[in-house]
Protein backbone atom coordinates (compact mmCIF):
# COMPACT_ATOMS: atom_id res chain seq x y z
CA UNK A 1 0.00 0.00 0.00
CA UNK A 2 1.33 3.53 -0.90
CA UNK A 3 1.44 6.20 1.67
CA UNK A 4 -2.09 7.78 1.89
CA UNK A 5 -2.59 11.62 1.66
CA UNK A 6 -5.97 11.01 3.32
CA UNK A 7 -6.51 14.56 4.65
CA UNK A 8 -6.86 15.49 1.19
CA UNK A 9 -9.36 12.46 0.34
CA UNK A 10 -10.94 13.67 3.50
CA UNK A 11 -11.09 17.47 2.35
CA UNK A 12 -12.25 16.71 -1.13
CA UNK A 13 -15.31 14.44 -0.04
CA UNK A 14 -16.18 17.24 2.88
CA UNK A 15 -18.02 19.49 -0.12
CA UNK A 16 -21.24 17.82 -0.86
CA UNK A 17 -21.14 19.29 -4.71
CA UNK A 18 -18.25 17.38 -5.16
CA UNK A 19 -19.47 14.07 -3.31
CA UNK A 20 -22.57 14.93 -5.91
CA UNK A 21 -19.77 14.96 -9.35
CA UNK A 22 -18.34 11.79 -7.73
CA UNK A 23 -21.43 10.01 -7.53
CA UNK A 24 -22.39 11.33 -11.04
CA UNK A 25 -18.62 9.69 -12.22
CA UNK A 26 -19.97 6.40 -11.07
CA UNK A 27 -21.82 6.30 -14.02
CA UNK A 28 -18.78 6.43 -16.22
CA UNK A 29 -16.04 9.40 -18.10
CA UNK A 30 -18.07 13.22 -17.61
CA UNK A 31 -17.29 16.59 -19.18
CA UNK A 32 -16.76 19.60 -17.46
CA UNK A 33 -19.99 20.92 -18.97
CA UNK A 34 -21.96 17.58 -18.70
CA UNK A 35 -20.47 17.69 -14.71
CA UNK A 36 -22.23 21.55 -14.67
CA UNK A 37 -25.62 20.52 -16.05
CA UNK A 38 -27.34 19.43 -13.01
CA UNK A 39 -26.21 22.85 -10.70
CA UNK A 40 -26.72 26.26 -11.34
CA UNK A 41 -23.17 26.41 -10.77
CA UNK A 42 -21.02 27.89 -13.59
CA UNK A 43 -18.34 25.65 -15.63
CA UNK A 44 -15.50 27.49 -13.99
CA UNK A 45 -16.68 26.90 -10.72
CA UNK A 46 -17.19 23.30 -11.59
CA UNK A 47 -13.57 23.35 -13.08
CA UNK A 48 -12.53 24.49 -9.60
CA UNK A 49 -14.04 21.80 -7.38
CA UNK A 50 -12.47 18.74 -10.50
CA UNK A 51 -9.37 20.80 -9.62
CA UNK A 52 -9.40 19.46 -5.61
CA UNK A 53 -10.52 16.10 -6.26
CA UNK A 54 -7.71 15.74 -8.99
CA UNK A 55 -5.34 17.27 -6.07
CA UNK A 56 -6.89 14.06 -3.73
CA UNK A 57 -6.36 11.58 -6.23
CA UNK A 58 -9.84 10.76 -6.04
CA UNK A 59 -10.37 11.51 -10.42
CA UNK A 60 -8.05 11.64 -13.31
CA UNK A 61 -8.88 13.59 -16.17
CA UNK A 62 -7.83 12.99 -19.85
CA UNK A 63 -8.94 15.20 -23.18
CA UNK A 64 -11.27 13.91 -25.54
CA UNK A 65 -11.29 16.38 -28.94
CA UNK A 66 -11.88 19.53 -27.31
CA UNK A 67 -13.33 18.64 -24.23
CA UNK A 68 -12.07 17.13 -20.97
CA UNK A 69 -13.05 14.18 -19.59
CA UNK A 70 -12.83 13.23 -16.20
CA UNK A 71 -12.73 10.10 -14.64
CA UNK A 72 -13.40 8.50 -10.71
CA UNK A 73 -9.96 6.75 -9.37
CA UNK A 74 -11.69 4.28 -7.09
CA UNK A 75 -7.91 3.33 -5.09
CA UNK A 76 -8.54 6.33 -2.79
CA UNK A 77 -12.24 5.69 -1.72
CA UNK A 78 -11.24 2.30 -0.78
CA UNK A 79 -7.83 3.56 0.98
CA UNK A 80 -10.21 6.16 2.67
CA UNK A 81 -12.53 3.00 4.37
CA UNK A 82 -10.32 0.08 5.15
CA UNK A 83 -8.60 -0.05 8.38
CA UNK A 84 -5.19 1.97 7.48
CA UNK A 85 -7.63 5.30 7.73
CA UNK A 86 -8.69 4.02 11.04
CA UNK A 87 -5.86 3.77 12.68
CA UNK A 88 -4.50 7.56 10.74
CA UNK A 89 -7.46 8.75 11.50
CA UNK A 90 -6.58 7.36 15.81
CA UNK A 91 -3.40 8.86 15.78
CA UNK A 92 -4.72 12.15 13.61
CA UNK A 93 -7.07 12.77 16.83
CA UNK A 94 -4.37 12.16 19.40
CA UNK A 95 -1.66 13.96 17.85
CA UNK A 96 -3.96 16.98 17.69
CA UNK A 97 -4.41 17.14 21.24
CA UNK A 98 -0.74 16.32 21.89
CA UNK A 99 -0.13 19.19 19.42
CA UNK A 100 -2.38 21.45 22.09
CA UNK A 101 -0.85 19.69 25.33
CA UNK A 102 2.71 21.14 24.21
CA UNK A 103 1.22 24.82 23.26
CA UNK A 104 -0.33 24.87 26.96
CA UNK A 105 2.82 23.47 28.33
CA UNK A 106 5.37 25.69 26.88
CA UNK A 107 2.72 28.65 27.29
CA UNK A 108 3.15 27.57 31.25
CA UNK A 109 5.82 24.76 31.48
CA UNK A 110 4.77 23.67 35.26
CA UNK A 111 0.98 23.53 34.98
CA UNK A 112 0.65 21.00 37.57
CA UNK A 113 4.03 21.11 39.86
CA UNK A 114 2.14 18.50 42.27
CA UNK A 115 1.55 15.86 39.49
CA UNK A 116 5.06 16.58 37.98
CA UNK A 117 6.87 15.77 41.43
CA UNK A 118 4.44 12.51 41.85
CA UNK A 119 5.74 11.05 38.72
CA UNK A 120 9.19 12.02 39.18
CA UNK A 121 9.08 10.31 42.59
CA UNK A 122 7.49 7.18 41.36
CA UNK A 123 9.84 6.95 38.18
CA UNK A 124 13.11 7.88 39.65
CA UNK A 125 12.52 6.23 43.02
CA UNK A 126 11.53 2.90 41.77
CA UNK A 127 13.78 0.35 43.42
CA UNK A 128 14.62 -1.47 40.07
CA UNK A 129 15.51 1.76 38.33
CA UNK A 130 18.74 1.86 36.60
CA UNK A 131 21.29 4.49 36.59
CA UNK A 132 23.72 4.79 33.63
CA UNK A 133 27.46 3.04 34.51
CA UNK B 1 -0.90 22.01 11.04
CA UNK B 2 1.68 18.95 10.29
CA UNK B 3 -0.39 15.93 9.43
CA UNK B 4 0.46 12.75 10.63
CA UNK B 5 1.81 9.73 8.16
CA UNK B 6 0.70 6.74 8.62
CA UNK B 7 2.29 3.93 6.05
CA UNK B 8 2.14 0.28 6.16
CA UNK B 9 4.53 -1.16 3.31
CA UNK B 10 2.92 -4.01 0.92
CA UNK B 11 4.18 -7.62 2.07
CA UNK B 12 6.00 -6.80 4.69
CA UNK B 13 4.41 -6.72 8.59
CA UNK B 14 5.40 -2.70 9.68
CA UNK B 15 3.65 0.14 10.20
CA UNK B 16 5.35 3.17 10.36
CA UNK B 17 3.79 6.35 11.74
CA UNK B 18 5.48 10.36 11.83
CA UNK B 19 4.37 13.41 12.98
CA UNK B 20 6.19 16.73 13.24
CA UNK B 21 5.34 19.07 16.83
CA UNK B 22 5.91 22.51 17.42
CA UNK B 23 8.20 21.67 20.49
CA UNK B 24 11.37 20.99 21.75
CA UNK B 25 12.57 17.47 22.00
CA UNK B 26 13.05 17.20 25.23
CA UNK B 27 9.55 18.47 26.12
CA UNK B 28 8.04 16.03 23.21
CA UNK B 29 9.74 13.09 25.25
CA UNK B 30 8.11 14.22 28.23
CA UNK B 31 4.57 13.99 26.84
CA UNK B 32 5.35 10.17 25.88
CA UNK B 33 7.15 8.81 29.29
CA UNK B 34 5.47 10.61 31.73
CA UNK B 35 1.90 9.67 32.54
CA UNK B 36 0.62 12.84 33.99
CA UNK B 37 0.92 14.29 30.49
CA UNK B 38 0.63 10.77 28.17
CA UNK B 39 -3.31 10.35 29.58
CA UNK B 40 -4.09 14.10 28.19
CA UNK B 41 -3.55 13.21 24.63
CA UNK B 42 -3.47 9.39 23.65
CA UNK B 43 -6.22 8.23 21.95
CA UNK B 44 -9.39 9.57 21.07
CA UNK B 45 -11.12 12.67 23.20
CA UNK B 46 -14.24 10.92 23.97
CA UNK B 47 -12.41 7.71 25.97
CA UNK B 48 -10.87 8.28 29.21
CA UNK B 49 -6.96 6.71 29.57
CA UNK B 50 -6.47 5.40 32.70
CA UNK B 51 -2.97 4.11 33.50
CA UNK B 52 -2.53 0.73 35.77
CA UNK B 53 1.79 0.71 35.77
CA UNK B 54 4.23 3.49 33.49
CA UNK B 55 7.49 2.10 34.80
CA UNK B 56 9.79 3.75 31.99
CA UNK B 57 13.11 2.21 32.54
CA UNK B 58 14.63 -0.98 30.78
CA UNK B 59 12.29 -4.02 31.86
CA UNK B 60 9.70 -1.91 33.26
CA UNK B 61 6.00 -2.83 32.35
CA UNK B 62 3.47 -0.53 31.28
CA UNK B 63 -0.22 -1.23 31.01
CA UNK B 64 -3.36 1.37 30.21
CA UNK B 65 -7.08 1.22 29.35
CA UNK B 66 -9.40 3.23 27.50
CA UNK B 67 -13.04 3.69 28.38
CA UNK B 68 -15.17 4.52 25.95
CA UNK B 69 -18.45 6.45 26.64
CA UNK B 70 -20.66 3.01 26.99
CA UNK B 71 -17.96 2.08 29.50
CA UNK B 72 -16.09 -0.62 27.64
CA UNK B 73 -12.77 -0.73 27.86
CA UNK B 74 -9.98 -1.24 25.69
CA UNK B 75 -6.64 -2.90 27.53
CA UNK B 76 -3.01 -2.50 26.13
CA UNK B 77 0.74 -3.67 27.94
CA UNK B 78 4.24 -4.41 27.43
CA UNK B 79 7.87 -3.76 28.40
CA UNK B 80 9.86 -1.13 27.76
CA UNK B 81 13.58 -2.90 26.84
CA UNK B 82 16.14 -0.58 27.00
CA UNK B 83 16.74 2.35 29.29
CA UNK B 84 14.10 4.67 27.09
CA UNK B 85 15.77 7.95 26.21
CA UNK B 86 14.81 10.79 23.97
CA UNK B 87 17.00 9.01 21.44
CA UNK B 88 14.84 6.07 21.47
CA UNK B 89 12.03 4.53 23.51
CA UNK B 90 11.94 0.14 22.46
CA UNK B 91 8.95 -1.65 24.20
CA UNK B 92 6.62 -4.45 23.03
CA UNK B 93 2.95 -3.78 22.58
CA UNK B 94 -0.23 -5.96 23.16
CA UNK B 95 -3.53 -5.61 22.76
CA UNK B 96 -5.45 -7.44 25.42
CA UNK B 97 -8.64 -7.80 22.61
CA UNK B 98 -5.80 -9.97 21.11
CA UNK B 99 -3.69 -11.73 22.76
CA UNK B 100 -0.15 -13.23 21.75
CA UNK B 101 -0.42 -10.83 18.71
CA UNK B 102 2.22 -8.39 20.37
CA UNK B 103 4.40 -6.11 18.51
CA UNK B 104 8.11 -4.31 19.07
CA UNK B 105 7.71 -0.80 18.47
CA UNK B 106 10.73 1.76 18.11
CA UNK B 107 9.58 5.29 18.90
CA UNK B 108 12.48 8.13 17.52
CA UNK B 109 12.35 11.89 18.14
CA UNK B 110 15.24 14.02 15.77
CA UNK B 111 14.59 18.02 16.55
CA UNK B 112 14.91 20.47 14.08
CA UNK B 113 15.33 24.28 14.48
CA UNK B 114 13.30 23.80 17.68
CA UNK B 115 10.74 21.55 15.85
CA UNK B 116 10.64 17.89 17.12
CA UNK B 117 9.40 14.94 14.46
CA UNK B 118 8.51 11.75 16.20
CA UNK B 119 8.84 8.56 14.36
CA UNK B 120 7.47 5.04 15.46
CA UNK B 121 8.07 1.86 13.60
CA UNK B 122 6.20 -1.22 14.76
CA UNK B 123 7.12 -4.34 13.59
CA UNK B 124 4.02 -7.57 13.38
CA UNK B 125 4.55 -11.08 13.83
CA UNK B 126 2.64 -11.38 10.32
CA UNK B 127 0.69 -9.67 7.80
CA UNK B 128 -2.71 -11.28 9.10
CA UNK B 129 -1.75 -10.38 12.48
CA UNK B 130 -1.03 -6.60 11.79
CA UNK B 131 -3.67 -5.98 9.70
CA UNK B 132 -6.44 -7.66 12.65
CA UNK B 133 -4.77 -5.96 15.60
CA UNK B 134 -4.71 -2.82 14.31
CA UNK B 135 -8.51 -3.04 12.83
CA UNK B 136 -9.72 -4.89 16.38
CA UNK B 137 -7.64 -2.70 18.63
CA UNK B 138 -6.43 1.12 17.76
CA UNK B 139 -9.85 1.45 15.59
CA UNK B 140 -11.93 0.18 18.51
CA UNK B 141 -12.26 4.04 18.72
CA UNK B 142 -13.34 5.65 15.67
CA UNK B 143 -15.99 3.62 14.61
CA UNK B 144 -18.65 6.30 14.93
CA UNK B 145 -16.01 9.01 13.06
CA UNK B 146 -16.27 6.20 10.18
CA UNK B 147 -19.63 5.31 10.12
CA UNK B 148 -20.33 9.56 9.57
CA UNK B 149 -17.86 8.74 7.02
CA UNK B 150 -19.78 5.37 5.32
CA UNK B 151 -22.95 7.50 5.50
CA UNK B 152 -21.18 10.05 3.77
CA UNK B 153 -19.91 7.77 1.08
CA UNK B 154 -23.27 5.57 0.86
CA UNK B 155 -24.45 7.38 -2.42
CA UNK B 156 -20.72 6.70 -3.85
CA UNK B 157 -20.12 3.35 -5.09
CA UNK B 158 -16.46 2.69 -6.24
CA UNK B 159 -16.23 0.97 -9.43
CA UNK B 160 -13.21 -1.29 -10.02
Amino acid sequence: MQPTSLDAVFGALADPTRRAILARLTAGDRTVAELAAPFAMSQPAVSRHLKVLEGAGLITRTRRATARLSHLEAAPLRDATEWLAKYQAWWDESHGRLDALLARLQADPTPDPSGDRTTERSIDDHPGRRRNP
Amino acid sequence: MSETKVQAPEGVPFIDVSREFDAPRDLVYRAFVDPELLVQWLGPQKYKMIIDIYDVRAGGTWRYVHRDPDGNEYGFHGVFHGDPTPDGIVQTFEFEGAPGHVSLDKLSLEEHDGRTTVRTHSVYQSLEARDAVVESGMAAGMDEGFNRLDVLLGNLVPVA
